[in-house]
């Protein structure tokens, strides 16, 4: 059909680009969590499973990562419970303000993920914005200090920059919902609320797992949350990557850690994807 | 309490005699500053099979809607055995529908989208299989109880989805063109079964449909439906042989339409004439192509009460077992003429009808 040549021109710079740009450093990264650094801070070259050995019986790694899947679980369970209510009603009850609402949604998107952030920072700040709001009403006498520096902002900020992420699918799948199915549904008998529960919920569920990963996987990986507005307490898996590659020098430790994380990642997505095809009926 | 008892009572009897199973009262609908349908009023009657029959755009499923309670009318009402029904939400309607595209529920096997009414009618777990299993027999569909809607047919799909209103035992069924989405085949054997079930299960059925002839073979009843207004409701054979207006006799089946004038008694269409019993006055005559004859032989003259004319052929379509012949008369009047087919046929015939079978017709108003 086609001359080998075309064939060479489409299919080598997609091959070359994943190459170099995926495989390579993967690669590399896999090599570097079996090496170790010297007391002379270099690397050196020598295989063994030290890093690993680390990674399970330094107490900080585990507890940091397993308050990062915490941290991120709630950022996920959040975005879904405010995006599903607002993908339905955009879906099925926004009639003809559905496409302005849903450019208001997106809109947030194009502001830069760090000054929302700092707006956060703004917002919960012991001299910031509610903690003033707060003392002016006399409903506090002096600052909140929990607001700020602490697992309860990350989680705030996270589900604030990733809900549009979660709102996204969950309104793709909503608006692929034939509507003869449900007013076939009321037609049977089924008031608003089954109809809600036995059809349109259900067919919604491919949206929902892809909502969810996406908020999961995203907020598991942050680090700018937690650097800017975690303070010690929240600190997350990927604050501790970054130290590792950085001040801390420790490349092969951080990319025993990166590794681990990508594996968690990769069966995520896997777990998903097989939930979401046995949940699609098309 | 008491006096309740008795009035329902006094009113189920008058139900059962004089009131229709619905009666759609001087209903109307627009969208926007389209108007959909004008002033339809329509009875329905026990076990009546009706077909709304009508062209893409003439209202006829927005018409269903209303009943089914999709839509709301803007004005009129609808009451089922004299009880108002437009008011109630449609999963308060002792109605169900058939849906065009069938709109199974993709989630649940096939034995579950026909239990889907029992259960959320939350009725006891072995009535619904007792009632499924029967539904599904009854359609021929028991062996596809566990399957999926994407793993069966269209035609099965269309099975199972009035497998699924039935077993509801419904009031009336509502279907909206179930069978435009088949071949031609599938199309007929489908409407011979439909027509049959109805008959079995003594449910009345409103069907939609843009296939007159689909509506001549089904319904008890006819309702034509044009540009939002109602043109006539009668049985398939009366609307066939005494169409009240112009378009339903070009809509139902083919005709001539003859223009003419009435004088002193007789009635003057070109070069042909006969004697009416109307009012001096112009007029509109349907002739049915199949109402004129091939005089067989020249000789003998016309018998009594036979309008007897000349033409030549100007075209033939060949249609199996009858042909189409395109004549025009010797004033030039064009006709369309079914007869018999035959291979000997000059192009000169001598042609003759009955004038009881020319029924004048209203001239169908133009509407916007």
């Amino acid at each position: 059909m086609f001359s080998r040549a075309y064939r060479a021109a489409i299919t080598v710079p997609p091959l070359l680009w994943v190459a170099i740009f995926l495989l390579v450093p993967y690669a590399l990264l896999f090599c570097y969590s079996f090496w170790s650094v010297s007391a002379t801070q270099t690397i050196v070259h020598s295989w063994s499973l030290d890093n690993y050995r680390e990674l399970i019986h330094v107490h900080v790694y585990l507890q940091t990562l397993f308050r990062s899947m915490w941290i991120a679980a709630r950022v996920t369970v959040f975005s879904l419970l405010l995006g599903y209510p607002l993908a339905y009603y955009l879906s099925f009850h926004a009639g003809n303000r559905k496409d302005l609402f849903y450019q208001l949604v997106i809109i947030p998107l194009w502001v830069s993920y760090l000054v929302r952030a700092y707006a956060w920072k703004t917002i919960l700040g012991s001299d910031g914005v509610l903690n003033t709001l707060l003392q002016y009403v006399h409903l506090t006498k002096h600052p909140l200090e929990f607001l700020l520096y602490s697992p309860f902002a990350v989680v705030l900020t996270l589900t604030h920059i990733y809900t549009p992420f979660a709102f996204l699918p969950i309104y793709a799948s909503l608006e692929h919902i034939p509507r003869n199915l449900v007013e076939a549904s009321h037609d049977l008998g089924a008031s608003p609320f089954q109809t809600f529960w036995r059809v349109i919920f259900p067919l919604s569920i491919p949206g929902v797992l892809a909502g969810a990963t996406f908020a999961f996987v995203l907020s598991l990986g942050d680090f700018l949350a937690p650097l800017l507005l975690g303070g010690p307490s929240g600190i997350m898996i990927s604050n501790i990557v970054v130290s590792l590659f950085g001040a801390a020098y420790n490349w092969p430790l951080g990319a025993a850690i990166s590794l681990c994380m990508l594996l968690l990642v990769l069966g995520l997505l896997f777990l998903s994807e097989s939930l979401e095809k046995k949940w699609s009926f098309r | 309490m008491s006096t309740m008892t008795s009035e329902s009572e006094v009113g189920k009897e008058k139900r059962d005699t004089a009131t229709p199973l619905l009666a759609v009262h001087n209903v109307a609908k627009s969208f926007g500053k389209n108007p959909v349908l004008r002033d339809i009023s329509l009875e329905i009657a026990q076990g009546e099979f009706l077909t709304i029959l009508g062209e893409s755009g003439s209202g006829k499923t927005t018409l269903l809607r209303i009943i089914a309670g999709f839509e709301s009318a803007d004005s009129g009402e609808i009451l089922m055995e004299g009880e108002r029904l437009d008011i109630l939400p449609p999963y308060r309607r002792r109605v169900n529908t058939v849906f065009q595209h069938y709109a199974l529920f993709p989630h649940l096997t096939v034995e579950e989208n026909v239990g889907y009414g029992l259960r959320v009618a939350k009725l006891p777990k072995d009535e619904i299989t007792t009632r499924v299993e029967q539904a599904l027999a009854m359609v021929k569909m028991s062996a596809y109880a566990k399957s999926k809607p994407a793993k069966i047919s269209g035609g099965q799909q269309q099975r199972i989805a009035l497998a699924r209103a039935l077993v509801n035992r419904p009031r009336l069924l509502l279907l909206d063109e179930p069978l435009s989405a088949l071949d031609a085949n599938l199309r007929r054997q489908m409407q011979v079964e439909l027509k049959s079930l109805q008959r079995e299960v003594g449910i009345a059925f409103v069907f939609v449909t843009h296939d007159q002839e689909e509506a001549m073979v089904m319904s008890d009843r006819i309702a034509l439906l044009r540009m939002g207004e109602l043109e006539q409701v009668a049985s398939p054979r009366e609307i066939y042989s005494r169409p009240a207006t112009a378009y339903t006799a070009q809509f139902i089946g083919h005709t001539n339409l003859l223009r003419g004038e009435v004088k002193a008694g007789v009635v003057r269409c070109g070069s042909l004439d006969w004697p009416v019993g109307l009012p001096d006055g112009p007029v509109l005559y349907s002739l049915r192509p199949e109402k004129v004859r091939v005089v067989k032989s020249m000789v003998g003259g016309p018998g009594v009460n036979v309008v007897r004319f000349r033409a030549h052929v100007r075209h033939r379509a060949f249609h199996g077992s009858t042909e189409l012949l395109r004549v025009e008369c010797v004033d030039g009047l064009k006709l369309s003429v079914r007869t018999a087919a035959s291979e000997q046929r000059p192009d000169d015939l001598e042609l003759e009808f009955s004038p009881e079978d020319a029924v004048p017709v209203r001239e169908s108003e133009e509407r916007a």
